[in-house]
């Protein structure tokens, strides 16, 4: 059964995710103009697509942990997640600065002013040096292991755009605190991975600091 | 009291097909809407209201007893039994009980209200209510000398309404008012809105429509009302006393502490609108500044 999703996995292309999302967001900003994301879009619309992004940096996060537990393995999509995820995040953000603010000085003052802002710029501006490195390039060039440092700050962004999540509603509603559970779980797995290192696993995360280990294409995102 | 409220809207437009009666014949005296534009001798009414769709109206509500999205009253309020609906008046009352909705409704005087309705997220729209004045049925039932607060309660039935068996929230959903917000000639008991009755997703059969104040001070599904000498509990305030306070009036100049109030996002307006500044206590300040005089309105948001 996992042998045989493997199998069929791997002639999936990665890019594919790319395409789905980009036609995803699309398809998003065409219902709000013709009235299908309900009588107020530009809400609809951001939440649409940060909501998007907290869930694919989920997916992402959560390709290890599935691959030491269940031996599935879709780490070849890890990083065409990640980018994904980013390609959301920034239309979220383009969404609000450009459709919903639109007044500098009003956007600096929210920056400052607004946590739930605040929490989400600081957040983003986490997930820029992630993106930009997610390239064979970029891993070659720093190093597997510094590289793996850097990106372990995709559980920081990940914190972040799930608190964010929560202090936007008008009260503690179940959904985002779900995210900000799974987000914290999903960090909790990590350390502990991280402090009782196990020996002769497939999974590379937990094991950064134990020396050189291949990062193929396939593991660089 | 002593004085009713001027209906300042004209009728500059009407609308036949969209004249409507209501099913209990609420609106034969004011059954006409359409574009109404309001002329006033206030400054901030100078503008044409024009009211949102009745589509944008019964699509995108706050009804947290039914869910907490905008989009889950319209699919689960069906659900709601309003016939038949009583309620019960009490307190420091000259005529307590319990009377059914159709007894209070065939003693007072429907008109129809052009309304702007500014929600505590910085969302606004114009709703046509129809209904009859808090006051006169206040008056009807008689207010005794030492009531000063008005306390209201929204149905509990958690078997109609789905998110009340949830334990977020402190059910049933209440709301309160000084006296003198009640008694003021804009409150207003609604039964309806674009000369239909009240939508189930909008609070039916009856609810409170305070305009100078956020949406969430006008309660819906109205089972009870109850006079009393001491400022009532408001499930808002209960739930997060520094961000919602029992005022809870309209003001750009007092932020909520997470979000901007100066502007608005007008519904209706499509993907590309701008927000638009919001008014002080939401355009009525001629009407009800003076109910505040002498008020700290940051320490009493």
């Amino acid at each position: 059964m996992v042998a045989v999703l493997n199998r069929w996995v791997r002639h999936v292309p990665p890019w594919t995710l790319y395409l789905a999302g980009l036609a995803h967001i699309v398809w998003l900003f065409w219902l709000g103009e013709t009235g299908g994301l309900g009588p107020e879009p530009i809400n609809a619309l951001e939440r649409a697509l940060g909501e998007t992004g907290l869930k694919l940096i989920i997916v992402g996060l959560a390709i290890t942990p599935v691959m030491k537990v269940a031996r599935i393995n879709l780490i070849r999509f890890r990083r065409a997640i990640g980018l994904t995820a980013f390609l959301y995040i920034s239309v979220h953000l383009l969404v609000w600065l450009l459709l919903d603010v639109f007044l500098l000085s009003e956007i600096w003052a929210d920056i400052v002013k607004r946590p739930y802002i605040t929490v989400g710029m600081a957040g983003f501006a986490l997930l820029v040096p992630l993106a930009v490195t997610s390239n064979d390039w970029s891993v070659r060039r720093m190093g597997a292991a510094a590289w793996k440092r850097l990106h372990r700050l995709t559980y920081a962004a990940a914190v972040l755009g799930a608190v964010h999540n929560v202090m936007l509603a008008k009260t503690w509603a179940a959904e985002p605190l779900t995210y900000l559970a799974v987000m914290i779980a999903l960090l909790v797995l990590r350390l502990r991975w991280r402090t009782k290192p196990r020996s002769g696993n497939a999974g590379g995360m937990g094991r950064a600091r134990q020396g050189p280990e291949p990062v193929g294409k396939g593991m660089s995102a | 009291m002593a004085h009713r409220w001027q209906n300042n809207l004209v009728r500059n437009d009407i609308t036949p097909e969209a004249v409507w009666l209501n099913r209990r014949a609420f609106v034969a005296s004011a059954g006409v809407v359409g574009g109404l534009g309001l002329i006033g001798a206030g400054r901030a009414r100078a503008e044409t209201l024009e009211p949102n769709s009745f589509e944008d109206i019964t699509s995108y509500n706050n009804f947290y007893e039914f869910g907490f999205d905008k989009g889950d009253p319209v699919k689960y309020a069906g659900a709601l039994t309003t016939e038949p609906w009583r309620i019960e008046i009490d307190g420091l009352v000259e005529r307590p009980g319990s009377y059914a909705l159709d007894e209070i409704v065939s003693a007072m005087t429907i008109e129809e209200r052009i309304y702007r309705f500014r929600c505590v997220e910085a969302w606004s729209m114009v709703v046509p209510w129809n209904g009859f004045e808090l006051a006169d049925l206040l008056t009807w039932a008689g207010v005794k000398p030492g009531a000063k607060y008005v306390a209201f309660e929204t149905l509990y039935r958690p078997k109609e309404m789905p998110a009340q068996r949830g334990g977020s929230i402190d059910w049933p959903y209440r709301e309160g008012l000084r006296l003198d917000e009640a008694m003021h000639p804009l409150t207003l008991m609604a039964t309806g809105l674009y000369g239909k009755p009240m939508p189930k997703q909008n609070g039916a059969p009856i609810r409170l429509v305070v305009p100078w104040k956020y949406g969430f001070k006008s309660i819906k599904s109205i089972v009870k009302i109850t006079l009393t000498d001491k400022q009532p509990e408001t499930t808002w305030n209960m739930l997060q006393p520094q961000e919602y306070g029992f005022y809870a009036n309209v003001n750009p100049q007092v932020d909520h502490p997470r979000w901007s109030q100066a502007r608005e996002r007008v519904i209706g307006g499509g993907l590309f609108s701008a927000k638009k500044p919001t008014l002080m206590f939401n355009g009525y300040e001629d009407e009800v500044a003076g109910l505040y005089d002498g008020m700290d309105l940051e320490t009493f948001y």
